[in-house]
């Protein structure tokens, strides 16, 4: 009991016998986990494992049936909505690259900005050189610089995860929820992105999802083997992928 | 704080559009009182009126696209806080009529002595007074769009369930404004006005100021509209617009957004309302008609829905049709005509008439503008990171 109160607390992100059914479908069950400030972990598991549901509970988009998740161990997130979670510091990429098409590249970084997101200090918004540096440096980390001012919908498959990080980026959250970031991108983008995330890493937390074994070998991370909605295996790459039931249902064949 | 909104909010076509509805605003007044009647340039009183009625479905429709162009509320029952915001100015003509009804009662209208009403209902104290009524203008509409917008957009009712819940609204407002003892007139509504301010509703003075002031109002509704979507706001709509649950992800609130202009928009909706009814010199329950809050959404979509200055257009053009084809012998096929010309503009124009210009003449101008800046520079252009595909 002594052992999971100081890990409930400890912990940024605590998860505990959580429960999510669908029409019956059980997507989650008895799901635990917890993520140490400061860490990454990686999350692999064949695809319906459960992975995105778990990062839709987390940031309040679907409410668990049943069990705890808590930020910073006070938190209860089940009781908030998506606003509220995004306000406290969870920021989230995902799975299926999502940005304002219809926007600039540095509109939607300045939609981003973890400044006032009241209607009255929009309204009243005026550029400030902070912000614009923010941007500005934002822009040089994810090479975008020169494409601020096209439409984000324009922009590449790839181009968009990068976009979609560096809103998170912008964003500045204690913890980042990053689902599938290198889908559609080449293998120099793909080890880009690696280093990128191991240098977010140095002072944020971060969740990644990713099926690309080479890039979670290169995260060099702990990482979780979710199935059926509950934790399969969990430690190290080497550890996880030479576990048979790992190797059974998902790496395997 | 204003002037730099001001600047940021006035592009070249904003200007344009501008000073033309401020030389109309001017123009055609003073050709109407000036020149003398028979004149070629004289504009004849019966035109006046009937422009302002359709400066006053451009201010309307202003109001449906800063909601549906900006933030995808798809409202089919704007028609309503037209509506309200005409029985308030209504209520204040019908109280300045005085002694001077059928029936010669000094406090209660006629239909109320018709009815057999014993005193004046308590909603229409302090209609008397014009400033009052000029705040309920705003109040009304606005405040049944405050609670109409918190109760759905808490709920996260979007999409078609909106629309349908809106023109449910509208309905249910007709239904109880053709009720006689609802208190305003039931079928026949308010009419027969007599003087507002003082003035004689029916004087070519009176019907000139009034088009000035439609044509102000639309100004000021555009400059309104303008301020808000060139904003930051203005950007949190779109984000709103285009992907609603990841703005929520961001931090923002975006029902508080959506309730914002939810409001603003029906207030300006009220306004456009008020000036029209002393310009047709009628306001009955079928203002509230279903069919009437369709037929706004439609000029929007003629006009191009996101790009204000259409949306004023469409109304304009649309209306101007509507008065030349239904005093013809097209007359019965308007309707067809209409919903053909909606879909139509949908299939064929999809962004309208003015987004199908902008379409065609803004590549145009930015490759004008690239030419000269690379001329300027000729350094190799952008090195984008590889892109995947
Ligand atoms: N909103 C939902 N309604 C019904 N079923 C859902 C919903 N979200 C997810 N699921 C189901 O839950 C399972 C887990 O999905 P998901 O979390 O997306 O898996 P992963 O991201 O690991 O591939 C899948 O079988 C999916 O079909
Ligand atoms: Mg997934």
């Amino acid at each position: 009991m002594n052992i999971m109160d100081t890990r409930a607390t400890s912990a940024l992100l605590y998860l505990d016998g959580v429960h999510v059914s669908f029409d019956g479908f059980h997507a989650i069950n008895n799901l635990s986990l917890t993520l140490a400030p400061g860490e990454m972990r990686a999350i692999i598991g064949p695809n319906g494992a459960g992975k995105t549901t778990m990062m839709d509970i987390i940031t309040g988009k679907t409410k668990p049936d049943q069990g705890t998740v808590l930020f910073d161990g006070v938190t209860d997130l089940t009781r908030l909505d998506e606003t509220r979670i995004a306000e406290l510091g969870i920021g989230r990429k995902f799975q299926k690259p999502t940005v304002f098409e219809s926007q600039t590249i540095e509109d939607n970084l300045l939609l981003a900005l973890n400044v006032d997101h009241s209607v009255k200090g929009t309204l009243f918004w005026r550029e400030t050189r902070p912000e614009t540096e923010r941007i500005e440096r934002v822009l040089e980390t994810i090479r975008l610089k020169d494409a601020r001012n096209r439409l984000a919908g324009s922009l590449s498959h790839g181009q968009k995860q990068w976009l979609e990080i560096g809103m998170l980026l912008a964003q500045d959250p204690k913890l980042l929820l990053v689902d599938e970031p290198v889908a559609g991108m080449t293998d120099v983008e793909t080890h880009q992105t690696a280093e990128l995330l191991k240098e977010i890493n140095k002072d944020k937390t971060i969740m990644v999802v990713e099926h690309d074994m080479t890039f979670v070998r290169e995260l060099g991370v702990k990482v979780t083997c979710l199935h059926e909605g509950t934790v399969l295996a969990e430690g190290t790459i080497d550890q996880v992928s030479s576990n048979d039931r790992v190797v059974e249902v998902y790496l395997g064949r | 704080m204003m002037p730099h909104v001001l600047t940021r909010s006035l592009d070249r076509s904003a200007s344009i559009f501008l000073l033309v509805v401020a030389a109309l605003g001017v123009l055609i007044p003073l050709s109407n009182l000036l020149l003398p009647s028979g004149s070629i340039f004289q504009v004849p009183t019966y035109l006046v009126a009937l422009f302002g009625k359709y400066v006053c479905y451009a201010v309307l429709a202003l109001s449906i696209d800063l909601i549906w162009g900006y933030c995808g509320i798809l409202s089919l029952g704007h028609g309503a806080f037209f509506a309200l915001g005409g029985y308030a100015m209504g209520m204040y003509l019908m109280r300045q009529i005085g002694s001077r009804g059928v029936y010669g009662n000094p406090i209660l209208p006629d239909f109320m002595v018709f009815l057999n009403y014993p005193k004046l209902p308590w909603y229409w104290h302090g209609f008397d007074m014009f400033w009052f009524a000029a705040l309920m203008v705003l109040v009304v509409p606005g405040l049944l769009a405050f609670c109409f917008g918190w109760l759905a957009f808490r709920s996260r009712v979007t999409g078609v369930y909106l629309s349908i819940i809106t023109q449910a609204m509208t309905y249910a407002l007709l239904l109880a404004f053709f009720r006689n003892d609802f208190g305003f007139g039931g079928n026949n509504g308010l009419t027969d006005f007599k003087d507002i301010l003082g003035f004689n509703v029916q004087a070519d003075g009176t019907r000139a100021a009034l088009f000035l002031l439609s044509c102000l109002a639309l100004i000021i509704a555009f400059l309104i509209c303008r301020a808000v979507v060139t904003s930051k706001l203005g950007k949190v709509l779109i984000a709103v617009r285009d992907a609603e649950s990841r703005t929520r992800f961001l931090g923002y609130r975006v029902e508080s957004y959506k309730l914002f202009v939810f409001t603003l928009s029906a207030c300006m909706a009220g306004v456009a309302g008020a000036l029209y009814v002393p310009q047709v010199g009628i306001i009955n329950p079928g203002e509230f008609a279903p069919g009437n809050s369709i037929e706004a959404v439609i000029w929007v979509a003629v006009g191009g829905r996101g790009t204000l200055i259409g949306a004023a257009l469409g109304a304009i053009v649309v209306n101007y049709a509507k008065t030349y084809f239904t005093s013809g012998p097209l007359a019965p096929y308007w309707l067809f005509m209409l919903g053909a010309l909606f879909i139509l503009v949908t299939l064929l124009l999809p962004k309208g008439l003015i987004g199908t210009f902008n379409e065609w003449w803004e590549p145009y101008k930015a490759r004008r503008l690239s030419d000269a800046a690379e001329s300027a520079a000729r350094e190799d252009g952008v090195s984008e990171p590889n892109p995947a595909e």
